[in-house]
């Protein structure tokens, strides 16, 4: 008859962070972005299968790691966000409770199960001048563990991402034009550890919230859009 | 918890979604039969689809009855249930109005969840099944009898449904009109529709079969120019859907009473 060994919980905690850790970084990087007009996504990937993705009206999701376990949080997300604005209006669908809700599932998910996902995920939601209190971006991480971060400006997400922060945090400033704000964040994902030196427009993913679009503020940009605001 | 990783709903629709983890809110209208007397609701009437050169566009005066009453001169039929498609109810208003709403919500969960909208054909089916849930409601007077149009962009053309309530559904090749002034709308479109017709020709049917309709029927709500209040009139093309504003209405109507006038004095 055999014995389970006793694992103190520390360092099981550290086994399951380092196992997280190790899983995120092999995958590629992905950048969110205020720009003068609301918020944009890039993100390295040549795929079909999209890192980002429509939540609601102003709100967009992006994950890193493990596809099929982001994808799975994003369709919560969608269904989380669509029974609120149903039961109760669509301004009252906001990033903050959706950033909450993933960082309780994750959380959960790192405490309870031997694997913990290997993810790591933004929420942002872009303001609305037209309603009184909406006004302003927000961007909300959650990392493997369920830890939340809220914060201004910029986030990257993402494997070995020193480079790619250090470069955001230099040349990042408030109010970029689109263009300007795009060829920064391609210029940071091309820094990246394992990234791509010379990032073409068809192995990007790029995703916008759009301020003064009516309704649904979220839009995703194909290749020739995007190679127009590059100016590649 | 109703959010978590492993268990819950995995498919893409909104309906079976609230039916399997929050069945108390769907909406169920199924108790609202008292036995003896109906409850008195608020009635939609003449709303009507027609096909045109460019795509399609769908009609309805503003017009809501309760028995003899009016319960809302400017109650809006017409609804955009996404950037491609439109619905126009008739019937009992309120569970037709939760109808296009839920449709509406439809439409866009599964474009979220599944990263592509759905067909138009396919919407059109996700209506029947609504009508279809909805029949033990409409077997007890809450009728909801919708219309659903909407620009195809596979086959560039724009196409028109019709339902009955128990949600079969027949595609029209030209137009149709439901409601109670449905007859005269009509036949009025039968005589003055054309194939392919540009935009304010068939505005000018539509706008006339809507002046007839509201002519014949009571519970129809014509142009109320002392209020200022237009039919709602929306168009479904490749580049969208667009309102027609009230001006272009109110111009198109004012030539249609000009050339009856001007028939009935000669």
């Amino acid at each position: 008859m055999s014995f389970p060994f006793y694992v103190s919980p520390e360092q099981m905690t550290q086994d399951k962070a380092e196992f997280a850790r190790k899983g995120i970084a092999r995958g590629k990087s992905l950048v969110t972005l205020e720009f003068d007009g609301g918020i944009a996504m890039v993100a390295e990937n040549p795929l079909n299968l999209s890192k980002i993705g429509e939540i609601y009206d102003r709100i967009s999701f992006a994950g890193v790691g493990k596809y099929s376990e982001f994808d799975r949080l994003r369709k919560m997300g969608v269904q989380y966000a669509d029974v609120e604005g149903f039961r109760f209006s669509r301004e009252d669908v906001r990033g903050k409770a959706l950033a909450n809700l993933f960082s309780q599932v994750i959380g959960d998910e790192f405490n309870r199960s031997i694997k913990p996902l290997e993810v790591e995920i933004v929420v942002a939601e872009v303001g609305d001048p037209q309603f009184v209190g909406h006004e302003k971006n927000a961007i909300y991480k959650v990392q493997f563990d369920g830890a939340i971060m809220d914060l201004q400006g910029y986030c990257v997400i993402g494997g070995s991402v020193e480079n790619l922060q250090s470069h955001m945090e230099r040349n990042f400033r408030a109010d970029l034009p689109l263009g300007d704000a795009l060829r920064l964040g391609r210029e940071a994902l091309q820094r990246a550890e394992n990234g791509n030196p010379d990032l073409p427009p068809e192995s990007l993913e790029v995703c916008l919230l759009e301020r003064e679009r009516r309704g649904r503020k979220f839009r995703r940009l194909s290749a020739d859009e995007l190679r127009g605001i590059l100016g590649l | 918890m109703r959010f978590g990783f492993r268990d819950g709903y995995q498919g893409s629709s909104f309906a079976e979604l609230l039916e399997s983890q929050f069945p108390h809110l769907r909406p169920d209208l199924s108790g609202l039969y008292t036995g003896e007397r109906q409850v008195p609701t608020s009635h939609g009437t003449t709303v009507m689809g027609v096909r045109f050169a460019d795509g399609v566009i769908v009609a309805g005066d503003r017009l809501a009855t309760m028995d003899y009453r009016v319960a809302s001169r400017d109650i809006q039929k017409v609804y955009a249930t996404d950037g491609y498609s439109l619905m126009a109810i008739a019937g009992a208003a309120g569970p037709a109005i939760e109808m296009a709403r839920l449709l509406g919500i439809q439409f866009e969960h599964y474009e979220k969840i599944e990263g592509e909208p759905l067909e138009l054909e396919g919407k059109a089916n996700v209506l029947s099944g609504l009508i279809r849930q909805n029949l033990p409601a409409a077997m007890q007077g809450l009728v909801v009898v919708p219309i659903f149009a909407g620009y195809d962009r596979r086959r560039r053309l724009g196409r028109v449904w019709k339902y009955e309530i128990t949600g079969g559904r027949y595609e029209e090749k030209d137009f149709d009109s439901t409601g109670s002034g449905s007859l005269f709308a009509r036949e009025s479109l039968k005589k003055s529709y054309r194939e392919n017709a540009p935009r304010p020709e068939a505005l000018r049917s539509i706008i006339e079969a809507l002046t007839d309709a509201a002519d014949e029927d009571r519970g129809t709500g014509g142009v109320d120019t002392l209020r200022g209040l237009y039919p709602t009139i929306k168009i479904a093309t490749e580049s969208g859907i667009e309102d027609v504003p009230d001006e272009e209405t109110a111009s198109i109507y004012e030539q249609v009473i000009e050339a009856r006038r001007a028939r009935s004095q000669s």
